[in-house]
């Protein structure tokens, strides 16, 4: 079971609390927690990542376990602490604006 | 409406209504005119509802709180069909639809209300995706276009600007968008296809981005002619469609710009807003960037018609539902300050199709005002004393129950306001 962190506005649009759980198989990769939970929240489709090209957008970024995996490839395993639920994986929105 | 319906309700419990009599109420309730103003604001929706009266107000909201919303309409065929355009530049486009006059939302292809949770069977997220076509069967080539510097661009899909539903089906909706394009979708705002041969003319390489980017903002749909749709970009122009969006060409004769190498170009112009009267859609009102323009050939040719305005620069223009010769425009100071001039807000009404202009503003702040007015932003009903709207980047959302002559806010302290729209609810 993975844990995800959704910035707040997202949050909103999938109607989720603070976190939300998946199940994705080990070991995982940021393309499989996000074809995961755009599988469990279709209304989230194009707003992480471009629907085309399943990029992610400009201003928004993945982090685990303290570090930025925003641009690592997505296929790029992510760490035990992740796979095993004991960290989650953050989507965070870049700040700006005032 | 909402108001009635529930002091209906409320009657029936305090004062003993039976059933039969709480209908009785509600029939003649709902046959009494009211209006419904929507608008849409940086930080959420808000919808604001009174009766034919338009004194007291009921204000709902904010919807999506915190999201862009930059534009919501309803059908002309449905009045409880409206759909909203929720954006941000972090996470793309949403469309959101009620099929009940705004009371709940969902995004089309979700069940209403309902988030998703099964993976099996689910309908798909496509309501947010805007894809440019370029399939050879019916595509177009995603080329380039003019970029500040003078270079060439790729398209870049970032909003929609403008949703405007089919006179007649209310599964049928236009959606203009940024990069400018026009979007259609057939299934109720669930799948949405480009009518390509529009970004696909041969004059796309030279339009341009104003300073809110190159969005498609103006559709007008002709009703008495269902293949024909105007449209307006910024900053490329006017074009004319007379064949459903299979061909375009450019309406932008007589149109005169100074801030392009050629100021008689026939794109490039920064348009930033038409408006037609149903009962004459041969005859157009422009806001361009400066000059108030008309058309009486559906855009083959335009003559300025600014007059005696003070500035002709601005952004919105509207037209009085019963007067097709009454136009309203909210006149700003230059395009380098954008407020109104000497910080004294006022609408201009001319009551004969333009040069003639009587400044309307009984009601509006005559010192300290440096609002803007978007072109969006404002809207008409069509109540026998026709009312008038709109909103600015104050907040403020100011109301005329008499065609211009008195006014007074509905509401002072939204967010910034980028869009108007009123139903006339029977």
């Amino acid at each position: 079971m993975i844990r995800v962190v959704l910035p707040h506005h997202l949050r909103t649009l999938a109607r989720v609390g603070d976190e939300v759980q998946l199940e994705v198989k080990n070991p995982a990769s940021v393309r499989s927690v996000l074809d995961a939970l755009e599988a469990k929240y279709p209304m989230l489709q194009g707003t992480i990542r471009d629907h085309g090209t399943l990029k992610r957008r400009p201003m928004v970024r993945f982090f685990v376990c303290g570090e930025d995996l925003s641009l690592e490839s997505p296929d790029t395993p992510l760490p035990d602490a992740i796979g095993n639920g004991s960290e989650p994986f953050f989507v965070m929105g870049a700040i700006a604006g005032g | 409406m909402l108001i009635r319906v529930i002091r209906g309700s409320e009657l029936s419990k305090t004062n003993g209504f039976d059933h039969e009599q709480e209908h009785d109420y509600e029939r003649r309730t709902r046959t009494m005119s009211g209006v419904r103003v929507l608008v849409g604001t940086r930080k959420g929706a808000f919808i604001l509802t009174s009766d034919g009266k338009r004194e007291k107000w009921e204000v709902s909201g904010p919807h999506f709180a915190g999201w862009e919303m930059y534009h919501l309409k309803a059908s002309p065929a449905d009045p409880n069909r409206i759909y909203a355009s929720q954006t941000s530049g972090w996470f793309g486009q949403i469309i959101q639809r009620s099929d009940d006059g705004g009371k709940t939302w969902f995004q089309p292809g979700l069940s209403p209300g309902e988030p998703t949770t099964t993976p099996e069977g689910m309908p798909k997220g496509e309501s947010n995706k805007f894809a440019y076509d370029v399939s050879p069967e019916t595509g177009q080539p995603l080329t380039t276009h003019m970029w500040y510097d003078g270079t060439q661009h790729p398209w870049e899909f970032k909003r929609v600007w403008h949703l405007e539903p089919s006179l007649a089906d209310p599964n049928h909706v236009y959606a203009g968008v940024e990069d400018a394009a026009l979007f259609e979708s057939k299934d109720g705002g669930q799948s949405w296809r480009e009518l390509s041969a529009l970004r696909g003319h041969p004059t796309g390489a030279h339009w341009a981005p104003g300073a809110g980017g190159m969005c498609l903002h103006t559709i007008l749909l002709d009703p008495k002619n269902p293949q024909r749709i105007f449209i307006a970009i910024s900053a490329a122009g006017a074009f004319r469609t007379d064949d459903g969006g299979k061909s375009w060409k450019p309406i932008n004769r007589g149109l005169h710009s100074q801030y392009i190498p050629d100021p008689n170009a026939e794109v490039g112009h920064c348009v930033h807003h038409i408006a037609m009267h149903p009962a004459r859609p041969n005859v157009l009102f422009m806001q361009k960037h400066w000059d108030i323009m008309r058309t009486d050939d559906a855009g083959d040719s335009w003559r300025e018609v600014s007059g005696n305005l003070p500035t002709d620069f601005g952004f919105p223009i509207d037209i009085h539902a019963h007067e097709p010769d009454t136009i309203y425009v909210v006149p700003i100071k230059s395009d380098s300050e954008h407020f109104p001039l000497e910080g004294k807000l006022r609408v201009y009404r001319s009551r004969t199709g333009g040069n003639e202009w009587e400044e309307l503003t009984k009601g509006l702040p005559q010192k300290d005002c440096y609002v803007n007015v978007l072109r969006d932003a404002m809207s008409v009903d069509s109540l026998d004393s026709c009312g008038i709207y709109f909103g600015t980047t104050g907040g403020q959302v100011y109301a005329s129950p008499d065609g211009g002559d008195t006014w007074d806010a509905i509401v002072r302290d939204l967010p910034a306001v980028l869009s108007v729209e009123v139903q006339t609810l029977e």
